[in-house]
């Protein structure tokens, strides 16, 4: 009987099988890892309809985060200013400022700016900014050093995993709620146990069961 | 499908409870239900979607998904450019309003998230609700949103615009209104009947008319006959200690407020050990089995035409003793008699709405004798003003005018009398004969389709009004939101009309207040109103009125003796779609009926004796003809149903209801005249040949009997119910109803629950009515999906919380028991061993957790629930139905996709935003959070519950209403001997018997 394949071809076949069989290991690995949070959702930084930088205001001039997100410490929400509350300072502060071109419509036509979201968990989770500032959980745990961020990023994955290790360990990340907007507070003793003496004053106890954040 | 099968009960201890007539003869069909989770054709796909063309369009979308999983969606804020005073973004927001439903004003207080109204509450503050809301209204949120609505103005089925009307209107040459007539349902709002008054005297020979489906006229025509003045009748169900109703279904279809159930529950909630001795006693007289009929102590059945007779007798009973009879009713109306005597002034005859005048004056006759006038029903004047006929009268009178050419212009301000008036009338001809109709409706109905112009109406949710109860208690109607589709309410219009200077409803009806009110603070006076849903202003006095038995007497005498040939036909508003009102309520539509348990769609019901005699069996098509008269329908057999006598209800057979409506049921107007308006004699009913199938959710979630598993003659009974006598001779004769041996638990006690709010619930089966309210507002709060008929018959309804109904006794004339279901949150809860991926596991406060995003589906947790209570979501319910529905949505709860398990989750987002808001609350003043009060967290169904027979809140706080009710010694768990430990407990019913009619 005449040999139809050479004896090379069960090389071919094999490099061919160990090629199809890592592209497709690969191939789940690589859409595993893209997939994941922290790499998909870290470090997104998209471009506002407005140029406004939190470096500018909240760093440098020491606006504090409540006065334009009024709602983080009455509501789920932490609210993106109305326009009315940017036109507060740019009626008087370079007022004429091209830059500001959009805000002056939008307050002169009523309509919205319509801004970007950065910070964006799954409809499934609840997440609620009342109790967190609440109980002394600083902006910064969850947003980083926005304060020195020209254009917004996402610095932290905010995936489950990364969720409730705050949540079964809080303490490092609890200080006076007074403190909460500053940014830049460097505490004069480790913050654990600064955290540990506010946790048992205002007995904070955060759930680590699912309905507390899915319901 | 049943065929009927005389039941042989296995003898046993106890008596049998059942739930339709397949179980009690134990069929197979009805073995399916008890034995599997989902029957065994559960697993099929829809109907045209093979099994392949799925898996397609799986591989498909997961090719697509690789590719759109590369880039992040853009989310995008639109913050509101100027700032609305103390507002927060995605929190919830009040605001009270009133709604009337068949001429009974609610007051409400509705939810809105961003501008959207998502969920009815009761007022607590309105005397017709005091906190609570019925079925109906919970839906009504559904109605605004319903994409089926009326969006344009019409002008012969041409796009037009309100100012095209209005010229229109200007155009119409009424001159002193002679050919002008307005037709609208009963006015219950103080500023239309003061432009009423207005157009009345502008147009001195037009005319208003006044027609409802479900009219309450003969109430009225039976004071006027006892009294000689037109009175509201006011019974009030919690002063009386004996009651009988007469065909009248107050705790049901004859309420369209929850006022009667509030009051009623108020005799039958037992909060301790006194409360016993004031349990009321009920006795019913009907010809169908209604929720009033399941919650006497005795019932009778009677054909609506028999009622007459049975009020003469007993007045002649309450005045002489009669002679003792051996038939059931001579011996019911004796027990009847003297228990109504004994109770006197705390005794009371009440009569429903469908019976003629002067059965209405012979219970103003009994009760003036009993000296129950005052006492135990009270009366406000219904004083009308002239030239506004009302009820079917006014509407014959109107038909007549219509045809006899003498209508030029008639305005239908609401309601479909084209579908509602009674076939003899003819009303769509007649309509076609008036030169100018104008319709003013939600919908594009079948008035709107006969009209010349068609105006869409606003939601009373989007528009300003006012309402006043029959007791005389006014509220503002308060919009939240503005028309989503450019509607305008009956008030604007009739503005229109009058081309008053005034034409923004905000302005009229402010003026309208602002003549009412106390000229010193009256803008407070107007905000208080507008907070507090009632206006601080009495309209209406109460009346003690004269009877004039010589008057009764003679009415007796004049009234012609009721017809008995041939089958009598009753017609009674449906529990689901009402008139008709609520026919394109896909919520209504799936709430299984009180008494049927049917869903979508009503049913010829009829007395088992009837179906054999007939050889009819469920889902039979038959006619029912009399005369030219004759109505196609599928019969259903009703255990307790009258003998001779069929019921009917309104509400189906629409054609231009919309997507959810049209073509669900049978049309009862067809066979509906004014002569015969609620009870229809000598029908002849006749098989077709043709078969229907019913979507009835009677025998879904039967629990195992142990009859079922073969233990023969132990009882392990679901509802537990005994007489006060029982109970009173030995407390615990409700905890020691199971006879089946107690489990031992294989699951060693390891979680501690004593400490911290541990959550539980009590609901007491001796005040709850069935009266589903609970069930939609569970739906409304958690988002839980409608399927339609097709998926309710595969046993895959998601209600969380379901209301079992039992039949306890013989097949011809059962009593019948409601039993609601919410997920019992186990403390050793089987659902959490089987699960695989943990998806659903218990919190440290009792609560049996679900995480939606984990679950993969498997179903085993519903295959290990004893109670039958997960349900899980087959299909995308939610994303195969119009965008527009989305707005309904409740923000706090996720709306669940495929393939997900779901349950009661004891509303855990109301307990979080409570744990939330004491905390915060207390960091303010001391920095420790403030412990959650008794009452803080309120469930959805317990908060609209019009019985208050649910109790909810911490077990571990020993003065909370939930842990004091649960001591009683009524308190059981369901099925607890199988060691489920469940957090959700029933109080067993206690029954007021009376010893001469049953032994106990």
């Amino acid at each position: 009987m005449a040999v139809i394949f050479p004896k090379s071809s069960d090389l071919i076949l094999k490099v061919l099988g160990a090629v199809i069989g890592l592209g497709a290991v690969g191939g789940v690995a690589a859409f595993a890892y893209l997939s994941y949070p922290t790499v998909i959702d870290t470090g997104y930084q998209p471009v506002q309809p407005v140029a406004y930088s939190h470096k500018l205001h909240a760093g440098e001039l020491g606006i504090n985060c409540f006065y334009c997100h009024s709602t983080v410490y009455r509501g789920a929400f932490a609210a993106i200013p109305g326009t009315e509350v940017c036109m507060g300072c740019h009626s008087q502060v370079r007022a004429a400022s091209p830059r500001l071109e959009k805000v002056r419509n939008s307050y002169a036509t009523g309509e919205p700016i319509h801004w970007l979201k950065i910070h964006d968990l799954p409809d499934y989770v609840f997440f609620n900014h009342r109790a967190h500032i609440g109980a002394g959980v600083s902006c910064v745990t969850c947003h980083g050093r926005i304060d020195q961020m020209v254009e917004v990023r996402q610095e932290k994955p905010l995936n489950m995993a990364w969720c409730i290790d705050c949540h079964r360990n809080p303490a490092p990340n609890i200080r006076p709620a007074e403190l909460v907007t500053q940014l830049d507070w460097v505490p004069d003793r480790d913050p654990a146990e600064i955290g540990r003496e506010i946790i048992a004053q205002k007995k904070i106890n955060p759930p680590t069961n699912c309905s507390g954040c899915h319901r | 499908m049943t065929s009927l099968v005389q039941i042989k009960f296995a003898p046993k201890t106890g008596p049998k409870y059942w739930r339709s007539l397949d179980q009690a003869a134990n069929a197979p069909e009805f073995r399916q239900w008890v034995e599997r989770e989902f029957p065994s054709t559960a697993a099929d796909m829809l109907d045209g979607n093979s099994r392949r063309t799925i898996l397609k369009l799986m591989a498909a979308s997961f090719g697509m998904a690789g590719l759109v999983a590369c880039s992040r969606p853009e989310l995008r804020f639109a913050p509101q450019a100027r700032l609305q005073e103390d507002y927060i973004p995605g929190s919830p927001y009040n605001y009270t309003t009133s709604v009337v439903i068949n001429g009974q004003a609610t007051g409400l207080v509705v939810k809105t998230y961003d501008g959207r109204p998502v969920k009815v509450e009761g007022n607590p503050d309105h005397p017709n609700s005091l906190g609570a809301a019925t079925a109906m209204m919970q839906a009504s949120v559904l109605d605004i949103y319903d994409p089926d609505r009326s969006k344009f103005v019409l002008n012969g089925k041409q796009d037009s615009t309100w100012e095209a009307f209005a010229t229109a209107v200007r155009g119409l040459n009424l001159a002193d209104g002679s050919g002008l007539r307005i037709l609208s349902e009963t006015v219950a709002s103080p500023t239309l009947d003061g432009l009423r008054t207005q157009l009345l005297a502008k147009y001195p020979a037009a005319r208003w008319v006044e027609y409802d489906p479900v009219s309450r006229e003969n109430s009225r025509a039976g004071s006027i006959l006892a009294f000689g003045q037109a009175l509201y009748v006011h019974p009030q169900f919690d002063k009386a200690k004996v009651i009988l109703s007469l065909d009248f279904d107050f705790l049901g279809l004859d309420s369209p407020s929850p006022l009667a159930t509030k009051q009623f529950s108020k005799r039958r909630l037992v909060a301790t050990e006194e409360d016993i001795d004031n349990i009321s006693r009920l006795y019913v007289v009907e010809s169908q089995f209604s929720l009033t009929g399941a919650n006497a102590e005795h019932r009778l059945r009677s054909r609506g035409s028999e009622v007459k007779q049975f009020a003469q007798d007993l007045l002649a009973a309450v005045n002489a003793p009669p002679a003792a009879g051996s038939d059931r009713r001579s011996q019911f109306l004796a027990a009847v008699a003297k228990d109504l005597k004994a109770g006197g002034a705390e005794a009371l005859v009440v009569v429903g709405p469908r019976q003629p005048a002067v059965v209405h004056a012979l219970a103003h006759q009994i009760n003036q004798l009993l000296g129950a006038n005052g006492k135990t029903v009270t009366f406000t004047s219904a004083a009308r003003v002239d030239r506004v006929d009302a009820g079917v009268e006014g509407l014959r009178t109107l038909a007549a005018a219509m045809n006899g050419s003498q209508v030029s212009t008639l305005i239908v301000l609401g309601g479909n009398p084209v579908y509602s008036a009674p076939v003899d009338l003819d009303f769509g001809a007649a309509l076609a004969k008036v030169a100018a109709s104008i319709h003013l409706g939600q919908a594009v109905n079948e008035t709107a389709a006969a009209s010349k112009w068609h105006l869409p109406e606003a939601h009373f949710m989007e528009a300003w009004g006012d309402t006043r109860t029959t007791s005389g208690v006014a509220s503002i109607q308060q919009p939240m939101i503005d028309p989503l589709y450019g509607g305008k309410s009956t008030i604007e219009v009739v503005a229109e009309l009058l081309d008053l200077p005034e034409k923004r409803g905000y302005q009229i009806v402010k003026n309208f207040w602002a003549a009412q009110l106390p000229a010193v603070g009256r803008e407070n006076a107007w905000r208080k109103s507008l907070n507090d849903g009632v206006v601080p202003v009495s309209m209406m006095a109460v009346v003690t009125p004269v009877l004039n038995a010589a008057s009764v007497s003679a009415a007796v005498a004049a009234a012609p003796v009721a017809a008995s040939n041939g089958i009598e036909v009753a017609f009674v508003p449906s529990g689901s779609a009402w008139d008709g009102t609520f026919s394109n309520n896909a919520w209504m539509q799936e709430t299984p009926d009180s008494m049927t348990k049917l869903v979508w769609g009503n049913a010829v019901l009829v007395s088992p004796a009837m179906a054999r005699q007939q050889s009819l069996a469920n889902g039979d098509m038959v006619s029912l003809s009399q005369g030219k008269y004759k109505v196609d329908a599928a019969v259903m057999i009703q255990p307790g149903q009258a003998d001779g006598a069929v019921t009917l209800s309104l509400g189906y057979g629409r054609t231009r209801s919309g997507n959810v409506g049209d073509a669900v049921g049978f049309n009862a107007n067809l066979i509906r005249t004014s002569e015969n308006f609620f009870y229809a004699p000598g029908f002849a009913v006749a098989k077709t040949g043709a078969t229907h199938i019913h979507a009835t959710t009677q025998e879904h979630g039967t629990m195992q009997e142990p009859e079922l598993l073969g233990i023969v003659g132990k009882i392990r009974p679901v509802f537990r119910e005994t007489t006060i006598e029982e109970y009173k001779k030995e407390p615990a004769v409700i905890k020691e109803m199971v006879e089946v041996p107690v489990l031992e638990s294989i699951h060693p006690a390891v979680v501690d629950y004593s400490t911290g709010y541990q959550w539980g619930m009590a609901i007491d089966l001796g005040s709850c009515t069935g009266c589903n309210a609970c069930v939609v507002a569970c739906q409304a709060e958690n988002n839980t999906p409608v399927v339609g008929k097709d998926q309710v018959l595969r046993g895959r309804e998601m209600h969380w919380l379901r209301i079992d109904r039992y039949y306890v006794g013989d097949e011809e004339d059962p009593r019948a028991v409601e039993q609601p279901i919410p997920c019992m949150q186990c403390e050793n809860a089987p659902c959490e061993y089987v699960c695989p991926v943990a998806a659903t596991t218990h919190s440290p406060e009792g609560l049996n957790d679900m995480a939606y995003n984990r679950c993969v589906g498997t179903r085993y947790c519903a295959n290990n629930c004893p109670y039958k209570v997960r349900h899980f979501n087959f299909l995308n319910y939610h994303k195969n139905q119009p965008d527009i529905l989305a707005m309904v949505q409740n923000p706090e709860v996720t709306v669940r996709m495929r393939g997900i398990m779901e349950k009661c989750t004891y509303c855990v987002q109301r307990i979080q935003n409570a744990k939330i808001t004491a905390k915060a609350d207390g960091r303010q003043s001391d920095g420790t959070p403030r412990e959650i009060k008794d009452g803080d967290v309120v469930t959805a169904c317990q908060q609209t519950c019009p019985a208050d027979a649910i109790a909810f809140g911490n077990i571990n706080d020993p003065t909370s209403r939930v842990s004091k009710l649960k001591k009683q010694e009524r308190n059981y768990g369901l099925l607890e001997e199988l060691q489920t430990k469940p957090r959700t407990t029933y109080l067993g019913r206690l029954r007021n018997v009376n010893p001469e009619l049953e032994k106990s």
